[in-house]
């Protein structure tokens, strides 16, 4: 058995997870208000979402069109997935944030069936089978505690001690795909990894933002253990409320701790909902199955069955993006980079742009692979930053600098150290020379910049030996104690060099020509 | 020729007013005092003087313009189940006494700001139209004109009652069982509910979603095949409205056309077969009502129709298929009814819980609350396959034998109801037996047909009995042109109560 980070020898941690995310449409899926995040409570909320007698919903084409293009991301572009007829069905439940006292979803025909997401935890790659994607729309907000002010009308609770509740509607009938996946996640890592994976998919094929601050991408995760070789899943919990992948991660493991103490002290884990409390990083429960409710689902009569055409999906296949998948074949076999790159660079649309286009400026495809996985990725993470941020340098400036680090015409180190200067944009100069390079004069502006500020590299031998002559003479102890065997010595007179050089030697040069002159 | 403008019909009240014999005022003040005279009756809910006069200006001005259609200046008046922004619309029940929508329903809108028609007000009705009586409406029983002691049916029980009154030319109704044709016959009116789908749905307040069809009431076939072409058209906000190249034909231009080429044979129906069913006049049905119905048969006879006996073998099945899917459809649509948001809101109460359920215990009176729970119970985890599944499939096969049935004929006819109309609270302890009296009309509704009642002459307590005229899908403005050659050869239309002459 394989041991897994987290999971104590001899268990086994069975988990799936249902993730609803929030399509980027411009309009609610059964009414033309917005959906935009942030407005003021209740100026989205029309007629029909806040369920005024004699309203009729219609549907959304466009929240349809998000369902089949995710069925055809997760499918490799097989349309098998997607139904040809789909049915909306009444959710029904009674609760003051649920306008019509139900919720419109899909029960048994939702609009994509099957697929998978391949995720990768330590190298290894794990195919998670996905069960469904259905549409449906969300429920508004309840605000507790809130107190309308200076007024009180006729008829709210007469505890203002408790103060009172408030209803916002905005949220009532935003789009949301609800993407159920197989219980085929072992440890909390790989559910990790999987919802990552879910959030590249569907930000890569553009339905919905994944801002998780902002609730767009929400997970729920279904938690069982067993003991390991048990054929039996054991009795699950449902998770709710987990809004980062880092709290995923946390909440998952705690309730793998919680069932497997239960279980060990001689408990039974019993089927219930928990919420997860980020602060106390902790489960709570919050409804047992007894409490469970009939949702008495049906197919709702004020919409017809959705009939999705071979055409309409053939349409929606052909104005998608190119897959991640298929984009990192692709990169391989064009750039001969590694697979690992290639993943990695394909991690959202956007960054495969900036690397294509790197990839044009700089005029080589591997050198801009390792920037972009390196000295690019360290500094986004660093000043948490997106690769279409405006901040981030522009690829013309980034990849004239590569090109002339593949020219040998300045060293690495000079080459990092411009791109730390683009970056912090703090030398005016370079601001200069953004707005130079960017007026494609590009490589002539770049030789005469950095011929200007003596930084060009130096690969003259004649000049290097001079160089190095002059840091022997006027280091004599690190000469000695180099010829003494201290290799730690040849560094200093490297740096040495380096530094007379103001970093435009040739490195490989320096240590050679330093290496040759020491040995005689 | 002085003009009898209670009981005229559209044609020549749209005669009167581009004559100049009479303004669109003049007209809405003549029926608001008819109204205001009868309330005894109560068939309206809601009178507005001040509305009602401001849209008959404006269509008075229209008229001088030269820009009046057929119905403009006309008055009529909704059932309170079409939410209107002027008028309160409260659909019967408590829970909606003071709701004032801030939007028109798209019926209103095609009648009073397209065509023109002036509104009288809001009509009575049973609550949420669960009824067939109206005596489950929460502001009071209607009365039904031709004798006060009985009930008018229902649920467009204060709509068929004004208009047989004369307190209106037309008014608006809806139909999910029976509530358009059964109050049309106990009334002694003419009233069609179009195929589903004709008539938009939005705006009109929910009972069950599959089955609700709204449709016109006036004196004659003439009247609602004026009022059908102006109700009907696909629209946008309702997704289950009709939008085919059948449902685009104007009812109209079918209903001119249809038996124009043999009007002058005195046999203009000639050709036209009908269905008579033989599960329509066994059992249950009164011996008057059977004899009324058979005349009208033969009637259609003497026009040149021939006479098929068909079956519709299914015709008992109708009742529980409907009973379990209209509820199952109500219970959820009548969830939105929670004190939250607009609506009846109970005075005290521990938590949001506790106000939801006191608000709808409160708000709902006994008929919406016996559905609500049959609803719930038959959608319920572990029945739904054995009840709604099943309905459902009932559902099916009641529709295919229509089909079947219109392989050899034009039209079905019989019976709407088995009897006349009862004394108010000859039933109200029996729902049951209230359910059976819809026998004749469900079939229809299930299968989305096109169904009318028109009179057909009286039982023996003296009270109006009607024909019920189902066509096949669209063909509206067939059926509404036999019947209009029926009232051709017939008075029993123009016929009216007494007491309101």
């Amino acid at each position: 058995m394989s041991a897994k980070k987290g999971i104590p020898t001899g268990w086994e941690v069975v988990i799936g997870l249902e993730t609803h995310t929030q399509l980027s449409t411009a309009s609610k899926i059964f009414s033309g208000s917005s959906i935009a995040f942030g407005a003021e409570p209740n100026t989205q909320a029309s007629a029909i979402d806040l369920a005024l007698p004699g309203t009729l919903p219609v549907l959304n084409k466009a929240a349809v069109e998000c369902a089949i293009k995710f069925g055809l991301a997760v499918n490799g572009g097989d349309d098998r997935h997607i139904a040809p007829r789909s049915v909306f069905a009444r959710k029904n439940y009674f609760y003051p944030d649920l306008p019509k006292g139900y919720q419109i979803s899909q029960f048994e025909l939702p609009v994509v069936t099957g697929g998978s997401v391949t995720i990768n935890v330590d190298g290894v790659e794990k195919v998670i089978r996905l069960t469904r994607a259905h549409l449906e729309e969300d429920a508004g907000k309840s605000v507790h505690g809130y107190v309308a002010e200076g007024y009180v009308e006729d008829g709210y609770a007469e505890e203002p001690a408790h103060g009172q509740s408030g209803i916002d509607l905005n949220r009532a009938g935003v789009p949301l795909l609800e993407i159920v996946s197989e219980p085929d996640m072992r440890s909390a890592e790989e559910a990790v990894a999987y919802a990552k994976a879910l959030h590249g998919i569907v930000t890569w094929i553009g339905i919905c933002d994944g801002n998780m601050q902002e609730g767009s991408f929400r997970c729920d995760a279904n938690v069982s253990v067993r003991k390991f070789g048990d054929e039996k899943l054991g009795t699950r919990a449902e998770i709710k409320n987990v809004n980062s992948f880092r709290f995923l991660e946390k909440a998952i493991n705690y309730e793998i701790r919680r069932q497997i103490e239960l279980i060990e002290d001689g408990g039974k884990v019993v089927q219930e909902t928990r919420l997860y409390d980020a602060e106390r990083d902790e489960t709570r429960s919050m409804r047992s199955k007894e409490d469970a409710m009939d949702y008495r689902y049906f197919p709702d009569p004020d919409l017809l069955p959705v009939e999705i055409s071979r055409d309409w999906v053939e349409e929606v296949c052909a104005a998608m993006p190119e897959l991640p998948e298929t984009a990192a074949a692709r990169l391989v076999a064009e750039d001969g980079i590694t697979i690992v790159e290639a993943r990695l660079i394909t991690q959202s649309q956007a960054f495969v742009r900036y690397y294509e286009n790197l990839r044009e400026y700089s005029g080589s495809a591997k050198r801009s692979a390792r920037w972009m996985l390196g000295e690019i990725s360290a500094f986004l993470n660093r000043e948490q930053l997106e690769i279409d941020d405006p901040e981030v340098p522009s690829e013309s400036v980034v990849g004239t600098i590569i090109a002339s680090e593949a020219a040998q015409e300045i060293s690495k180190t000079v080459a990092r150290e411009q791109f730390q200067a683009l970056c912090d944009k703090t030398e005016a100069d370079i601001q200069a020379l953004t707005k130079i390079i960017e007026k494609h004069e590009l490589r002539q502006a770049w030789i005469r910049y950095i011929e200007s500020k003596g930084l060009k590299q130096v690969s003259n031998a004649g000049a290097i030996e001079k160089m190095i002559d002059d840091v022997i003479a006027a280091n004599p102890k690190s000469v000695e104690e180099y010829k003494a065997g201290k290799e730690k010595a040849l560094n200093a007179l490297f740096g040495q060099v380096m530094k007379a050089s103001n970093k435009t030697a040739n490195p490989a040069q320096v240590t050679e020509i330093l290496k040759r002159k020491l040995a005689s | 020729m002085s003009l009898n403008l209670s009981y005229a019909s559209l044609k020549s009240l749209r005669a009167a007013l581009d004559s100049k014999q009479v303004s669109s005022v003049e007209l809405a003040e003549h029926f608001l005092a008819r109204a205001e005279d009868a309330l005894s009756l109560n068939a309206f809910l809601h009178i507005d003087r001040g509305l009602t006069l401001s849209q008959a200006r404006a269509a008075d001005a229209r008229i001088a313009k030269g820009e009046a259609g057929a119905l403009t200046g006309i008055p009529m008046a909704h059932k309170d189940i079409f939410v209107t922004r002027s008028w309160r619309s409260t659909a019967g029940s408590k829970m909606l006494a003071d709701y004032v929508s801030p939007f028109d329903a798209t019926v209103v809108e095609k009648l009073n700001h397209g065509a023109g028609m002036v509104c009288l007000g809001k009509l009575n009705c049973d609550e949420f139209a669960m009824g067939s009586s109206n005596e489950n409406s929460a502001f009071g029983a209607v009365k039904n004109p031709w004798d006060t002691s009985r009930i008018p049916g229902g649920s467009s029980g204060g709509s068929a009652a004004a208009v047989a009154a004369g307190l209106t030319p037309a008014a608006t109704g809806t139909d999910t069982g029976g509530s358009l044709r059964q109050p049309a016959a106990m009334c002694g009116i003419s009233a069609i509910k179009p195929t589903y789908g004709r008539v938009s749905r939005y705006g009109m307040i929910a009972f069950a979603s599959s089955l609700d069809q709204g449709g016109p009431m006036a004196r004659g076939a003439e009247d609602c095949a004026l009022l059908l072409d102006a109700m009907a058209g696909f629209d946008e906000r309702d997704s289950t409205s009709l939008n085919n190249k059948q449902a685009a034909t104007p009812i109209l231009a079918r209903f001119s056309e249809a038996y124009a080429s043999n009007a002058s044979t005195g046999a203009p129906l000639q050709g036209v077969r009908i269905g008579v069913p033989q599960e329509f006049f066994g059992e249950g049905l009164s011996a008057d009502v059977r004899a009324a119905v058979e005349a009208a048969i033969g009637e259609f006879e003497k026009l040149g129709a021939t006479r098929v006996e068909i079956s519709l073998p299914r015709t008992r099945l109708s009742i529980p298929a409907y009973y379990v899917i209209a509820p199952a459809e109500a219970s959820s649509n009548l969830s939105r009814f929670d004190g939250v948001r607009y609506g009846h809101r109970a005075k005290e109460y521990r938590d949001l819980k506790d106000m939801i359920e006191r608000s709808r215990a409160e708000g709902f009176g006994a008929e919406p609350k016996r559905r609500i729970l049959t609803g719930a119970w038959v959608l319920s985890h572990g029945y739904y396959d054995a009840y709604y599944l099943q309905a459902q499939r009932v559902r099916r096969l009641i529709a295919q034998d229509f089909q079947e049935a219109f392989k050899s004929c034009d039209f079905i006819m019989g019976p709407v109801a088995p009897t006349t109309a009862w004394k108010i609270g000859e039933k109200n302890n029996d729902p049951v037996a209230m359910y059976l009296e819809d026998i004749f009309t469900l079939g229809v509704s299930l299968a989305g047909l096109p169904g009318m009642s028109v009179p057909c002459g009286f039982g023996a307590d003296k009270m109006p009995v009607g024909l019920q005229i189902i066509g096949n899908y669209f063909d509206e403005g067939r059926m509404l042109a036999a019947a209009h050659q029926y009232q051709q050869v017939t008075d029993w239309h123009a016929r009216t109560p007494e007491a309101f002459r």
